[in-house]
């Protein structure tokens, strides 16, 4: 059949295909409405929220690509770019904003520090990558990313979602979506997720090897000397 | 009057708006997508609209930029030789310690060889801070100034290996072209002075 | 000059105290040890009889192996001079120390800190809680037994990365893939987290009880909160909309800058200390730059002496134009005056990139000079803008802003902070200057070439907004002033004393190197036991002691207020929390 055939009007499309057609047009509209209007959320923690700043600025204006007001409040917002190294103790308050805010939405982590914890990764208050809490979609290496690099990150991102199709869409899926468990500030931070695993390896050591050297090396780990 | 001082200020706004219109007609077709306009609302004297619109304008980096490292190669005889001999310096000075090298060794011998064979940099580490290429003592690693490495995957695409890490010394010559012609005028002197002595 | 100083003193305080107060005789260390039973009484006598109010510095050292550990004491006098410096030891298991509390008012951050990290109690302080880390954590961190989770080796470079540097990721060795560990026999679901009973116990209503029985609410402001200056968070206990008390809680971005510090070598610290005051990298370096240069006893050629100053003061420029657009962001004048200003920063910033390759990270000093020359058309590029743009920018702005009657009634009189409140409060910078007290470490203990230039210190008279605002102006221009007299005298020369090289002899000794930074004074106080790595390396944050006088400047204002205040003492959480 030749295009100009398929295209007139009298052309009776088959049962079978008709909603396939009317998906792919809508999912075109649909990303393009989105990635077009992208509002990113005022959350910057450290040096590349200074290079953030200065992308929004009259220099690298990212309010070209769409990304018109920085909402302060996560239930207007679409994007969190997490920018700047993630500590333990500011973790809990990320993980509650990422619940907070209203799908569809998506995390870009911006820097080292962000994308898996960067020069401070050694430190006893840095979580390494904040992929282990919340999930990630696009990341920006650098330390600071350059204003043009976050912009190219920001255009990645895009990218991602021109490919997103509505059937595949999780957030209209059947069911109700579970809140990422917030974690508790213990003698070290707590992830719920890992409780059950937490507790096997602080078991008194047992007569199995594996998992008393497990315990021993935390031990050596930690100091013995504390009260 | 109260509030003349507000009114002067909103002056001081609204002239900055009408220069953006006044030096977009002065300059005309040349103001925006050339590499002219782009100096022009570089230095100091520019007025008006002062935004570079990446990605269709993309501020040229200066040669001293910093990003992530990269391996110098020269072509001999039709091979990729490394300037590389995994003397292990750029691992010792590098602040977060992002620089994993494993010194190749002869394969008959067992004795070591100036070489590496595997060479790791872990980009979610790295600060830009260029002392690697700083204390190179061969000239071997260069700081790059590709910025656009974006991805979505960062265990596969943020572990940078020999392969993604080795450059030609081409390139090296085109992104730093001061930088090596100094390189060049000293290897030029070190012979001079060798074949005098 | 200093000698004959040290004499006197050394004289009147043996004089006074005998066998408590002794010179410290340890080699390449200064000032006195003082018994920890006398040590209010000798606080005492120095600020009442010699004069020293300003204390700026308090901060703890471990000696492990060694059964002791010391907290040290930096005291000036707000009319100038060089430092005295004060220890007192206390054993290891033990270590309780009076608190200065009483007498200087702004030690008690310091002390909450060397409280968290290092486990020293003081004794009289009125609420000694962790201040970077939460309650509730195992341990101290900073003491010399405590190993972090991801733990290698005991310093740089580590041994796994050269000649056989097989690939590993620290999570993977980490049976949590993460950066944790626990105590033995710990159960998480038996654990009860703290609910801040202790902050918000702490909370109380200083007002006068009234017939009207109205109630009080706690408010939280931040830590994410629309003003850019960070993670920082507030708890103000409210009353209507005044604020009645205030405490602020940090550490949401302590990324254990002296931990890592004490485990890279000195070179390797040079581009951590870029990220202490992220907005101003050239100034920390500086500090830093400074402080290991008096252990190592070398000093900069001229021309790299010239340089340094030059950025500084370029920085100097960037930060104030910076704090200023966001002072009026903080006020309600959504972004227009920070553009104006980020635009000036945007051209500063392409000379620190041609210059040192990095807009914000510059690592540009090293210990001796500076790591490259600045090119002819980088100079001109410097005068260009110093003699034409920057000072018919900074008019503009002034123009548009200082008489500005909005900016006027909401900034004059609000956040009132009096010399004396200040002094004791160890306040500095433009904070410090604008509550009267002409106190500038570049007049007051001078450094670098400053002696030479001649430039005026600015300072007010109320101690509000309004006039920390105008001083920042003022000391823009003085900074053009310098700048104009740094590009018509720069010599020709070398930048760099001897070879550049990665290792670096450090003698044993210690050294406190400051400068004025952008947002105050800013120390770096370093320990060397003679090894490549230092044995202590503490920064003196002039952010994180300027909040001390968060409360006393806030105090009945409303909330509106209150954050116009904060951005007006120009805080940045990388120097707060390092």
């Amino acid at each position: 059949m030749s295009d100009d055939e398929l295209n007139l009007r009298s052309y009776q499309i088959p049962e079978e295909l008709k909603g396939a057609v009317a998906i792919t047009t809508l999912d075109r509209i649909y990303n393009w409405s989105r990635r077009n209007s992208i509002w990113p959320m005022m959350f910057g923690l450290a040096c590349c929220a200074i290079e953030m700043i200065a992308t929004a600025a009259s220099r690298y204006d990212f309010s070209r690509f769409g990304m018109e007001v920085m909402r302060p409040s996560p239930r207007q917002a679409d994007v969190m770019i997490v920018s700047g190294t993630v500590t333990k103790k500011m973790v809990p308050q990320i993980v509650r904003l990422y619940n907070q805010m209203a799908e569809p939405r998506y995390v870009i982590a911006m820097g080292a520090c962000a994308s898996g914890g960067g020069p401070f990764k050694e430190g006893y208050n840095v979580v390494p990558g904040i992929d282990r809490f919340i999930p990630v979609d696009v990341y920006i290496p650098g330390c600071p990313p350059t204003p043009q690099a976050l912009l190219n990150g920001l255009i990645t991102l895009q990218k991602k979602i021109d490919k997103e199709s509505l059937r595949k869409a999780h957030w209209y899926q059947k069911g109700k979506s579970e809140p990422i468990p917030i974690p508790i500030l213990g003698p070290d931070l707590i992830d719920p997720r890992q409780i059950p695993l937490i507790q096997e390896l602080g078991q008194p050591k047992t007569h199995d090897v594996s998992s008393a050297v497990a315990t021993e090396g935390l031990e050596a780990q930690h100091d013995k000397s504390l009260d | 009057m109260n509030g003349l001082w507000i009114l002067r200020g909103l002056g001081i706004t609204l002239k900055h708006f009408i220069e953006t219109y006044i030096e977009d007609l002065r300059e005309g077709k040349k103001r925006y997508f050339t590499a002219q306009g782009i100096e022009q609302r570089r230095n100091s004297k520019t007025r008006g609209i002062f935004t570079v619109q990446y990605p269709e304008e993309k501020l040229p980096v200066p040669e001293e930029f910093r990003y992530i490292p990269f391996l110098v190669y020269e072509e001999v005889d039709g091979r990729q030789k490394l300037r590389c001999t995994a003397c292990g310096i750029c691992a010792k000075v590098c602040p977060p310690q992002c620089i994993w090298i494993v010194r190749s060794t002869d394969s008959e011998t067992g004795r070591p060889v100036p070489a590496p064979s595997e060479f790791y940099i872990d980009v979610d580490i790295c600060m830009n801070c260029g002392f690697c290429a700083e204390y190179c003592p061969f000239d071997a690693i260069k700081m790059d100034h590709d910025y656009e490495i974006a991805s979505y995957d960062r265990q596969k695409a943020h572990i940078f290996d020999l392969q993604k890490l080795a450059k030609p010394v081409t390139y090296y010559a085109k992104i730093r072209p001061g930088n090596y012609a100094k390189e060049q005028r000293m290897l030029v002197e070190k012979e001079t002075a060798k074949t005098l002595s | 000059m200093t000698n004959h100083w040290i004499e006197t003193l050394t004289n009147h305080l043996s004089e006074r105290f005998g066998e408590a107060v002794q010179p410290d005789s340890r080699p390449g260390y200064h000032g006195f040890i003082v018994k920890t039973e006398k040590l209010l009484e000798v606080f005492q006598s120095l600020r009442d009889e010699l004069g020293f109010d300003y204390l700026s510095s308090v901060t703890g050292v471990d000696y492990y192996p060694e059964p002791f550990m010391e907290v040290v004491y930096h005291l000036y006098k707000s009319t100038g001079g060089p430092a005295l410096v004060l220890k007192a030891q206390v054993p290891r298991d033990t270590p309780i120390v009076p608190s200065v509390v009483s007498l200087y008012p702004g030690a008690e951050f310091q002390e909450r800190e060397a409280w968290d990290l290092l486990g020293i109690r003081f004794e009289g302080h009125h609420d000694l809680r962790r201040i970077l880390m939460w309650e509730g954590f195992a341990g101290h961190p900073l003491r010399k037994d405590w190993r972090e989770p991801f733990f290698e080796e005991e310093t740089k470079p580590f041994k796994s990365r050269w000649p056989q540097g097989h690939f590993s990721r620290a999570e993977d060795r980490n049976p949590y893939r993460n950066n944790l560990s626990y105590p033995t026999g710990f159960d998480p679901e038996k654990w009860v987290p703290e609910k801040d009973e202790l902050l918000y116990g702490g909370l109380h209503f200083a007002g006068e009880d009234s017939d009207i029985k109205t109630e009080y609410v706690v408010v939280n402001l931040g830590p994410q909160h629309p003003s850019t200056h960070g993670v920082f968070r507030m708890v103000v206990l409210l009353d209507g909309e005044k604020v009645m008390d205030l405490k602020p809680v940090m550490g949401y971005l302590h990324r254990n800058h002296e931990k890592i510090g004490e485990r890279n070598t000195f070179l390797q610290n040079m581009p951590f200390t870029d990220r202490l005051d992220y907005i101003c990298s050239m100034s920390n370096n500086f500090g830093y730059a400074l402080a290991v240069e008096k252990l190592m006893g070398i000093q900069p050629p001229e021309r790299a002496e010239y340089i340094r100053v030059m950025m500084a003061e370029l920085t100097r420029f960037l930060n104030h134009m910076f704090s200023i657009g966001f002072l009026l962001n903080d006020l309600g004048a959504f972004f227009t005056p920070s553009l104006y200003a980020i635009e000036e920063r945007e051209l500063i910033l392409d000379i620190f990139e041609e210059v040192s390759g990095s807009r914000m990270m510059c690592n540009y000093f090293r210990f001796g000079g500076v790591v490259r020359d600045v090119p002819e058309y980088v100079l001109d590029k410097i005068e260009a803008l110093v003699y034409d743009r920057l000072p018919r920018k900074l008019d503009e702005f002034e123009r548009y802003l200082t008489h500005n009657e909005i900016l006027r009634s909401r900034c004059e009189g609000v956040g009132v902070l009096t010399p004396e409140q200040a002094i004791a409060l160890s306040a500095a910078g433009p904070v410090l200057r604008a509550s009267g007290v002409p106190y500038d470490v570049r007049r007051a203990d001078p450094y670098s070439i400053y002696e030479r230039l001649e430039f005026d210190v600015a300072y007010g008279i109320h101690g509000d907004i309004y006039d920390r605002y105008l001083v920042r102006i003022e000391e823009m221009r003085q900074s053009l002033r310098i700048l104009r007299q740094v590009l018509k005298d720069i010599p020709d020369g070398p930048v760099m004393v001897g070879k550049p090289q990665f290792q670096v002899r450090v003698p044993s000794g210690e050294a406190y190197g400051r400068v004025e930074g952008p947002k105050g004074e800013l120390g770096f106080y370093v320990v060397s036991n003679g090894k490549p790595n230092p044995w202590r390396y503490h920064v003196r944050a002039p952010s994180f002691i300027n909040l001390t006088s968060l409360k006393s400047m806030a105090y009945g204002s409303k909330v509106a207020d209150l954050v116009a205040i904060l951005g007006s003492i120009d805080i940045v959480l990388g120097e707060v929390d390092r």
